[in-house]
């Protein structure tokens, strides 16, 4: 135990030091002009990045707890496709000017809501009937994907050009459009989901071992499967609404963090995770805004390099 | 003592275990005997709680097991499936301290190290201690898992199945540490086993099933009789005495 315990928490440490090296990077790289303005600026930009690297991190982990399964993520499972299936909707029956209109705070709590319930209904139905087969898991999430998308892709087609074009703008996760009036509320929200998580953190490492083994342990197994579910919900409801859909960023760092620490103990995953996710998330922001110049590419860096790590998930667990 | 009344649990239309009542005494060893299908592993599960049943009560020392906290049966009862298969890479040692998680919650006393070194020494894994799971053999892993319910220090052992994968001198090893556990540690084993020969060599009581119910139930002698197993396995089995031991014959 002492040796891989000393390894994790090297990672840990290494991690923390990037991170912070990250948001110091963002915050100071490049400001002309008034300082309190910029760091006003940038310091907000910064916590809803760290506050998305937070909620996905830990979803993912989490949900990777729960199914018993490294290859899963709550994205996976059709997310993206439904918060782009409200967007249409919206703007397909009350037209984009109303999506354009509309205060960001109320879109933004409708997507939360719909889609925690969303989340909420699958997970009962996928987890707490009978027997989980991950493949039976895996094959819904890619059916309601594809029948999210097809019905999102069926009012595209009849929609007015123009509004069409304005839509599919803003279904590319993007880092930098977070928007700051959003972000009090978010934290609220991450904050309680993360106060129930902790209460039950002692017993995401014996879930691991399986629903029969947990139960053995004492672990009252339905009722903490319905909590974790739906503090997942939540959190992949909060970044979702924020930042758009990115699919595969939970994996990438969750992967890594995995590889890092070379045991799967939740009290090295989850830090590493979500530090893993500020530097991706932070330091590749400031890479590309103050070294490139580019903008939005940071989200399709990103999941290039997440859907790799899914296909060589994928191959190795075939092989194994 | 764990008293099973009128337990019932059907799958489909067909029922798995129909109206069992039983009572398991303290201390020794029990094996449930009985064909394929006849709702031995079922049983063990529905007296474990890992599965719901469809009606019937199921106490442990007076403890229902639908109104007791999951947490307090854990410090009573502990069980150990056939097929135990871990998501998570972990070493032998975490395996075993996972066993005072219902005591401890994840933080290890000094007093629930000194367990888990205990229940290592108890299965001689001293040298695979840091091992990963992964590494070992199939009767390695076994041996890991019954250290960890061990570990888990409960007055009652449910094991299913515990010698399947297990070669004869591993079977045997396993047979002679229920026992030692019994008569050592002073725990109740009620263990499921196919091999009759086992079952008459190593235990105080057995249980025949057949087709969901306990069709026998008493001390090993009385079981282990030609026209007993014969009734419950529907073909013809010997019984020979040899060192005192009741040995069954069923291989023409």
């Amino acid at each position: 135990m002492p040796q891989p315990d000393r390894r994790a928490r090297l990672a840990i440490a290494v991690l923390a030091t990037l991170a912070i090296l990250s948001i110091a990077a963002f915050m100071t790289l490049g400001v002309k002009g008034n300082w309190g303005f910029v760091l006003e600026y940038r310091g907000r930009k910064v916590l809803g990045l760290c506050l998305v690297a937070y909620s996905v991190a830990v979803s993912t982990v989490l949900f990777q707890t729960v199914t018993g399964n490294r290859i899963l993520t709550p994205s996976i499972m059709g997310f993206d496709a439904l918060f782009v299936l409200i967007r249409t909707t919206i703007a397909f029956f009350f037209g984009f000017g109303v999506l354009a209109q509309t205060s960001v705070q109320l879109q933004f709590g409708a997507e939360v809501l719909v889609m925690t319930g969303f989340a909420a209904l699958l997970f009962k139905w996928l987890f707490l009937r009978g027997q989980r087969s991950l493949h039976l898991m895996v094959l819904v999430g890619i059916v309601f994907g594809v029948l999210f998308r097809n019905l999102s892709l069926f009012m595209q087609r009849m929609m007015d050009p123009v509004e069409f074009q304005s839509l599919q703008d803003t279904f590319f996760a993007s880092f930098s459009r977070i928007d700051p009036t959003l972000l009090g509320v978010s934290f609220a929200i991450v904050a309680v989901a993360s106060i129930l998580a902790l209460r039950i953190a002692h017993s995401f490492d014996v879930l691991m071992l399986g629903r029969e083994t947990a139960t053995s342990l004492g672990v009252p197994y339905k009722r903490r499967m319905v909590t974790i579910l739906g503090i997942i919900a939540v959190l992949v409801s909060v970044s979702t609404a924020l930042v758009g859909p990115i699919t595969f960023f939970g994996l990438l760092v969750v992967s890594l963090a995995h590889v890092l620490c070379g045991d799967g103990r939740h009290r090295h995953i989850l830090p590493a995770s979500v530090l893993l996710g500020i530097i991706c998330l932070v330091g590749g922001q400031t890479i590309l805004e103050r070294v490139f110049a580019f903008d939005t590419a940071l989200s399709i860096i990103i999941e290039f390099l997440g859907g790799i790590i899914f296909i060589l998930l994928l191959v190795r667990g075939a092989a194994r | 003592m764990i008293v099973l009344r009128n337990l019932h649990k059907t799958y489909g239309s067909h029922p798995s275990v129909d109206d069992v009542s039983l009572t398991i005494a303290e201390r020794g060893v029990t094996s449930i005997i009985g064909p394929n299908g006849a709702g031995k592993s079922t049983l063990l599960s529905l007296v474990a709680r890992l599965i719901d049943k469809d009606a019937g009560t199921v106490t442990i020392d007076g403890l229902n097991i639908d109104t007791t906290r999951s947490e307090v049966l854990a410090q009573r009862l502990s069980i150990l499936r056939q097929d135990n298969h871990i998501a998570s890479r972990l070493t032998v040692r975490d395996l075993v301290s996972f066993g005072r998680y219902p005591y401890s919650r994840g933080r290890l006393t000094a007093a629930d190290q000194a367990k888990v070194a205990e229940a290592i020494g108890f299965l001689h894994l001293e040298d695979l201690a840091e091992r990963f799971l992964d590494e070992l053999s199939g009767g390695q892993r076994q041996r890991a898992h019954i250290a960890m319910v061990l570990c888990q220090d409960t007055d009652y052992l449910l094991l299913d199945e515990p010698l399947n994968n297990l070669d004869m001198k591993h079977a045997r090893g396993m047979m002679q540490l229920i026992r030692r556990a019994a008569d050592e540690l002073g725990k109740t084993v009620v263990l499921v086993l196919h091999d009759i020969n086992f079952a008459s060599w190593y235990s105080d009581h057995i249980v025949a099933m057949r087709a969901g119910r306990v069709v026998h139930s008493g001390p090993c002698v009385d079981i282990m009789q030609a026209g007993v197993l014969s009734s419950i396995y529907d073909m013809d089995i010997r019984v020979q005495e040899i060192d005192g031991k009741r040995i069954s014959l069923f291989y023409e």
